[in-house]
């Protein structure tokens, strides 16, 4: 150990490049990135420039010259998904990436496009336009034709991206320690080992019993799923800073997901419990509707307890911002003023939500095992 | 009393819908109190069976920091409602 000379980390062992053909990789598609997003702020000025050349009469006005902050709307931005990825800057420098519109309309089948086309949200672009909440409408209002929109929005994005760190870190750490047989872990891999030695004995194994390992592949995935795009919601710029899991949307799959497993995998004791419970019958009236309604319900609350965490946290931290640019707005100086204040405060709270994101993701994870166990547990008399 | 009749005036002059936001914030207000009583009371039941029994910190610690997540999972679910409310 101690004469080894410095070696790349074993993560990165995944890729069997050499180390040249990597960096010339991650350099190339910097580059194509960088491009990317210069190339689209300078599409969005040219065409705001020359007039909206490809727009129609029916643009939406709402980018007035108006210097008034609304922190409503700021904060709204940022906690809910969008077509593009927007970087820095205000306004008409806003610098963004734009992500692929990808929409499907019976009538014209699959349609691809940027959204640099939408100009956020001031141009409309082959009959589509965004409404202000951002969604994808008919610019022809009496149009009722159903859009089917599976774009690549940021959350989308940002979901590949985590998984992406995600593969890296798993992967490498299943070759390195095929690797090194009975040796201890090396680097990055000490700080996911507790984290996984602990799902499986004191959430799988401590919930579900003898049977836990056949489930520890889906309790992992879901920890570490949950836990990874938390982390990556706090990180304030770019390959971070989506709100992934305060998404209503993937909390939902997320639950759907535990209920499949759940009502697939139960025997029949479970089902027993809730269609005929041991109790006086004339009790029955009240108990049955009751378990009926935890069945689908126990999912439910899941996902609404995770969505409604990480968007209030997420909105606590920007309101704190907020309150820089508020005070600012009423006067310069006392913005500069509130700033150390706001900053503390701001820090206070990226703690707390650190701790949120371990918390949820680990809550999430054994309910999930205790469900699992109550529908495979034997019968116990 | 006169104070609340003339914060309502004040809301409803600037718009009818006021009534529902102030709704909401106070039931926001509520739900804060709800989550405050019940973390409260599980986070002191903590305290002292730590104090009767230090041996047991680790379990009675794991357990509290599971029943306050189930707590506040009742209160995130009226503050989604109250969000709605606001929102929608």
């Amino acid at each position: 150990m101690m004469g080894q000379s410095k070696k790349m980390p074993d993560f990165i062992t995944l890729f069997t490049m050499s180390s040249v053909k990597k960096t010339f990789v991650t350099f190339v598609f910097s580059a194509f990135l960088i491009v990317k997003i210069f190339a689209n702020h300078a599409v969005s000025e040219v065409e705001m420039a020359s007039g909206h050349p490809e727009s129609t009469h029916e643009t939406s006005h709402s980018h007035d010259k108006t210097d008034k902050y609304d922190p409503g709307k700021m904060i709204m931005d940022h906690v809910t998904d969008a077509h593009d990825w927007h970087l820095w800057g205000e306004g008409h420098k806003a610098v963004s990436i734009s992500l692929p519109v990808i929409l499907y309309v019976k009538s014209k089948g699959l349609i691809c496009f940027s959204s640099v086309h939408f100009q956020h949200g001031h141009a409309a672009y082959e009959g589509f336009q965004l409404n202000d909440k951002g969604t994808v409408v008919w610019e022809d209002q009496k149009n009722t034709e159903a859009i089917y929109d599976i774009s690549i929005t940021k959350n989308v994005l940002a979901m590949m991206l985590a998984v992406f760190a995600l593969m890296i870190i798993t992967i490498g750490m299943a070759r390195s320690y095929k690797k090194r047989q009975g040796k201890a872990p090396k680097g990055f891999h000490n700080l996911v080992e507790p984290l996984v030695l602990f799902i499986r004995d004191d959430v799988a194994r401590a919930s579900i019993g003898h049977k836990a390992d056949k489930y520890l592949p889906m309790l992992l995935s879901i920890f570490f799923f949950i836990f990874v795009n938390n982390i990556f919601g706090l990180i304030p710029i770019f390959p971070g800073g989506a709100n992934v899991t305060g998404n209503i949307a993937v909390t939902m799959v997320l639950a759907v997901i535990v209920f499949l497993t759940v009502n697939l995998q139960a025997n029949k004791y479970y089902w027993k419990h809730i269609f005929l419970p041991d109790v006086p019958v004339w009790m029955y009236v009240i108990i049955i509707p009751i378990e009926v309604l935890g069945v689908v319900l126990k999912p439910f609350v899941l996902m609404l307890r995770l969505f409604a965490n990480i968007t209030a946290g997420h909105i606590i931290i920007l309101g704190f911002f907020s309150l820089i640019f508020i005070f600012g707005a009423m006067k310069p100086g006392l913005g500069f003023a509130v700033s150390p204040l706001s900053v503390a405060f701001t820090v206070f709270m990226s703690l707390l939500e650190l701790l949120v994101a371990f918390l949820q993701a680990f809550v999430f994870t054994l309910l999930t095992a205790i469900y699992i166990g109550s529908a495979i547990e034997e019968h116990h008399h | 009393m006169s104070l609340m009749n003339t914060l309502l005036q004040a809301a409803v002059d600037n718009s009818a819908a006021a009534y529902s936001k102030m709704g909401a914030a106070i039931g926001a207000g509520l739900a804060a109190i709800g989550a405050g009583l019940g973390i409260g009371k599980i986070g002191g039941s903590a305290m002292e069976s730590i104090a009767r029994q230090p041996e047991s910190l680790g379990d009675i610690r794991a357990n509290m920091i599971v029943a306050a997540a189930l707590v506040e999972g009742a209160v995130f679910f009226a503050i989604v409602v109250c969000l709605l409310i606001l929102f929608l």
